[in-house]
């Protein structure tokens, strides 16, 4: 930022003099002179807590160690980040968090990504000196997709932040005072008893494991050791972008090849491709969305895939249930087929088929128990959901050297894809999948254009109008659930007409999804620079696949002739399309 | 088949603010009217719950929900802040509080003994109330009435002097007053 009005301070770090501009914090000060100081609350993209106390730092003619993360630099201020007796504090203060944790490390799921495991190791915390009373809370795992554990909280608060700040939800808060501090909904009540919407951004932001996703991996390990059982896995968009850190490759690696295999040698019978679910969702929307223009509403269309955004529209925004598309998302969409249309092309007895599903998401655990997504004697069509991190576990599990894997491709027919499938994955990817569609139904002609980057919302908020032959279509892309609260209120109030708005729960879309492995040690999750690595690699897919647009992947165009009809049928609308309702609590906004 | 009715209402909103004015007094439901047309309502929660445990004597879980939705005040806040202050009170309290001093003048006085003795002969924990609603037990700090130490507070009036053992008569007395008040008003 080269703002001229802009004073600029000048101090000195560790004896170097360095300028910076006005209002910059000690903290970031360092940073540009390559010092990283320590720190655990403090994160970029949330608001200041300043309440762990790791980041402290000396200066000069203070008569206190300050906090860097919220002290703003002044005219030659004179900072030491580094000392024995600073060090010694850090030790300290550190090893005070420390005095009333759970000391099983070993056992622990974040063994090995925990931020304060990595502090302590990194401080020096090589004994236990202090030997507080152990917190007593109740483990609490009473929701589909994120369970609690008070007793390893150390109460820095990014859970609360990025609940109420990015998304907008306010589920979390400190409850009490004091030793009993503990983080849970109002009244201390349950997750699934609250306004929680299973984004699972607390899981990602906590620095130990207080937060974690409901295991599917025993269910799924043992659906693979039944002989009676036809087991098939389908993959989302976003996996194949972020599977690869699992494995210490750099994140924007795409690796879709080693991930079939990979799932090939933890024994699945057919592996298949969500992107396939994802072509078929935009040519039902596409054609949703076409005849709701034609007949004047409901507008806009709201897209339906992001089961965190589904989940807020029904606590937070029930008035607009009828504007939501009815379209299951790719992943309900496939199962549903993989019992129905695969299980007869395969002769095999649906009852017999299990379907796993690995997304980066943990919210597409609730969305696979919802009644609605179960055939009618009551069985789930999707039957257990796996985050990416429980994949890559699993992986590891089994002893699969993952860099070493050979490439293989999806099952057909329920793998092929279209790049327009492969971009599902990122934010604006669901709108940039329907344009591609949409411009050549409106205009009935071959349209050239494939790329709509203008609706690639990669700083969380956008609107755009897209010209669709004489028509314009009003278009806002969305993600992370605060930005899609500006766009639904002037919706709600009326005041701004949009013909379709694409909503992602997530930052960045699902590519930063809740389920979405841990940031290698040197990034933080939310960071812009991973999640546009990430979104980097769907779109490098994209690109090398020869067809990009969803109604031309032959393979859907099959099913619409042997099995579905058209897009919109009657039988299209049994198999691929829901329903939703209003939920309680309901949330504030 | 999907319905696709655009006339169809999905809110809930009209549903839950009537339940929710019904929880709270009219006044109450008034005055958070009034600080929703002003700037930054959310910054008088505290002053709504000060007037909710007046009438109510404590906030309960359905009047906080109520000031929540009605305040547009996330319900997590509402109880984050009603947990977090001593003076809100989540729980019904009995006929008689009962508060011993624990400053130090009462402490070294023998506070401790007294707290005992009323845990024994109530059967109840500080910070409880009996199971008949008439005695909630807590400790305070000092009452400014050193002089008197040790002291215990029932309801607004001080006990000065006061020895374990003289615990059961005051407990005694406490329930003949609350047996002349069912003599005095008896139940409709």
């Amino acid at each position: 930022m080269s703002d001229t009005k802009t004073k600029t301070i000048t101090l000195t770090i560790d004896g170097q003099r360095i300028s910076v501009p006005e209002g910059t914090t000690v903290m970031d000060a360092a940073e540009r002179i390559g010092v990283q100081i320590p720190r655990l609350c403090y994160h970029p993209d949330l608001s200041l807590a300043g309440s762990c106390r790791v980041c402290i730092v000396e200066v000069k003619d203070m008569n206190q160690y300050m906090a860097s993360c919220s002290v703003p630099v002044w005219e030659d201020m004179e900072v030491q980040t580094n000392s024995p007796q600073i060090r010694q504090a850090r030790r300290d203060i550190v090893e005070l968090l420390l005095d009333n944790h759970p000391m099983d490390c070993q056992t622990c799921e974040r063994d090995g990504h925990c931020e304060l495991q990595n502090l302590a190791y990194w401080m020096g915390v090589r004994e236990r000196l202090f030997e507080g009373e152990r917190k007593q809370f109740e483990f609490e795992a009473s929701s589909r997709s994120v369970i609690r554990d008070s007793n390893k909280c150390v109460l820095c608060g990014r859970c609360v932040r990025v609940c109420a700040e990015v998304q907008g939800v306010f589920n979390l808060s400190q409850q009490g005072r004091g030793f009993t501090t503990v983080v849970t909904p109002a009244h201390g009540r349950k997750m699934d008893n609250s306004v929680c919407i299973q984004c699972g951004q607390c899981i990602n932001v906590c620095p130990t494991a207080a937060f974690l996703e409901q295991d599917s991996t025993e269910k799924v390990w043992a659906a693979l050791a039944d002989p009676e059982l036809h087991v098939v896995v389908q993959t989302a968009p976003a996996i194949r972008a972020t599977i690869g850190e699992g494995f210490l490759m750099p994140p924007g690696t795409p690796e879709t090849g080693k991930l079939v295999t990979a799932l090939r040698r933890l024994g699945f019978d057919g592996v298949f491709n969500t992107n396939f679910g994802a072509d078929l969702t935009i040519v039902e929307e596409a054609h949703e969305l076409l005849g709701r223009v034609q007949a004047g509403g409901p507008l806009p269309i709201l897209t339906s895939c992001s089961p965190g955004w589904i989940n807020f529209m029904e606590k937070f925004y029930p008035s607009l249930i009828p504007n939501a598309s009815s379209c299951r998302s790719p992943m309900s969409m496939l199962s549903v087929l993989l019992k129905t249309y695969y299980a007869q092309k395969a002769g095999i007895d649906p009852r017999k088929i299990f379907v796993v599903s690995v997304m980066p998401c943990v919210a597409k655990k609730f969305e696979a128990g919802r009644p609605e997504h179960a055939s009618d004697d009551g069985v789930p069509y999707t039957d257990a959901v796996l985050t990416t991190r429980e994949l890559i576990w699993m992986i590891k599990a089994y002893g699969i050297d993952f860099a070493s894997l050979p490439d293989d491709t999806y099952d057909s027919p329920l793998g092929l894809s279209t790049g327009a499938g492969d971009i599902f994955g990122t934010t604006g990817g669901v709108m940039e999948a329907t344009l591609r569609t949409a411009t050549e139904w409106v205009t009935g002609q071959r349209v050239d254009r494939i790329e709509f980057t203008e609706v690639r919302a990669v700083e969380g908020l956008r609107e755009t109008q897209i010209k669709l032959g004489d028509k314009t279509l009003n278009i806002a892309v969305a993600n992370g659930l605060e930005n899609a609260k500006t766009v639904l209120d002037q919706i709600v109030a009326g005041t701004k007409q949009f013909h379709a708005v694409e909503i992602m729960a997530c930052p960045g879309g699902c590519i930063g999804g809740g389920g979405q492995p841990y940031p290698p040690p040197n990034m933080k999750v939310l960071d812009p620079e991973l999640l546009a690595l990430r979104a980097k690699a769907l779109y490098a897919i994209d690109r090398g696949n020869q067809i990009r647009r969803s109604h031309e992947n032959p393979s859907v165009q099959a099913l619409y002739r042997d099995f579905l009809g058209e897009p919109g049928s009657e039988k299209a609308h049994e198999l691929l399309h829901t329903t939703y309702r209003p939920r309680k609590p309901r949330g504030i906004r | 088949m999907i319905e696709h009715n655009p006339d169809r209402t999905t809110d809930n909103w009209p549903e839950i603010r009537a339940a929710s004015a019904a929880a709270l007094p009219e006044d109450i439901v008034a005055f958070i009217e009034k600080v929703r047309q002003g700037p930054h309502p959310e910054s008088q929660l505290i002053g709504v719950l000060h007037r909710v445990q007046a009438h109510f004597g404590y906030l309960a879980e359905e009047q906080l929900d109520a000031v929540a939705q009605l305040l547009q005040v996330p319900t997590a806040k509402v109880t984050g802040v009603a947990t977090f202050y001593h003076f809100f009170r989540l729980e019904a309290r009995g006929r008689f509080g009962i508060s011993v001093c624990m400053g130090t003048a009462c402490y070294v006085k023998g506070a401790d003994r007294i707290a005992a003795r009323l845990r024994e002969e109530l059967g109840i924990e500080l910070g409880q109330t009996t199971t008949d609603g008439l005695f909630s037990l807590e400790q305070t700090r000092c009452l400014g009435t050193c002089g008197l130490a040790p002291v215990v507070m029932i309801n607004d009036r001080i006990h000065g002097q006061v020895k374990p053992d003289d615990v059961p008569a005051l407990l005694r007395r406490c329930q003949e007053l609350a047996g002349k008040d069912r003599a005095d008003q008896p139940r409709k």
